[in-house]
């Protein structure tokens, strides 16, 4: 029985572009490894954090949105915890109405989400009227 | 008789309190996210604490919803713990 999951990992800021790639894809390829499916990833990059965590005041920040079997996240945590250049991680199970804002907001369709629905019909309005 | 000839232009609002409302019902936001700093900081005093339902006028369900995404927020640490001057 595979669950709809999302991850945050706050990666150090000592890496590099290519490091950070490389421990990217370490992850993902875990993830399809063990029956996994990566529905979508959004990487953050470089953020000043709220507070310092190991010393460290920016980190570089990853979000990874997939579905797994339940024995799997036990596994992923485990190698975040033994993985240095994790320094901050959080695992939230998704439901229905996470799964339906995160489709959402791939969409494009959250945040300030009325001035655009007026603009949008604004627009169409004067296209009409032009037409 | 003097009172006969007040007049306000307005009807004066003393008294008139303003019923409070859960702006989630009303809205129709079933999910509240954590990865939004900015729209969880409403819920928050000037120390980063969260506010209490008598203020912002939450349910009870959507008020559990909000302190779990912000406690969530301040874990991956896109919100504070402890300040001072939030905001």
């Amino acid at each position: 029985m595979a669950n709809n999951y999302e991850t945050v990992i706050i990666f150090t800021p000592v890496l590099n572009d290519e490091e950070v790639k490389k421990q990217i894809s370490k992850y993902t390829d875990l993830i399809k490894e063990n029956d996994g499916a990566m529905v979508h990833e959004t990487h953050w990059g470089l953020k000043p954090m709220a507070y310092p965590i190991a010393k460290k005041t920016t980190g570089i920040y990853h979000i990874m949105e997939y579905s797994a079997p339940g024995d799997f996240i036990d596994k992923m945590e485990l190698l975040f915890r033994r993985d240095e250049n994790v320094i901050r991680f959080l695992t939230t199970r998704l439901d229905k109405f996470s799964l339906d804002y995160n489709d959402r907001k791939k969409n494009g369709l959250i945040g300030r989400k009325k001035d655009k629905t007026e603009k949008k019909e604004e627009n169409s309005e004067t296209a009409k009227a032009e037409a | 008789m003097a009172n006969k000839n007040i007049r306000f232009l307005a009807a004066p609002k003393i008294g008139t309190e303003r019923k409070k409302y859960c702006r989630f019902k009303r809205s129709g936001i079933r999910y509240i996210d954590y990865k939004d700093p900015d729209f969880l900081a409403k819920f928050l005093n000037e120390q980063g604490k969260i506010l209490p339902r008598r203020l912002t006028g939450n349910s009870l369900k959507y008020q559990r919803k909000v302190a779990q995404a912000i406690k969530r927020a301040r874990h991956i640490a896109l919100l504070p713990y402890v300040t001072d001057l939030f905001k």
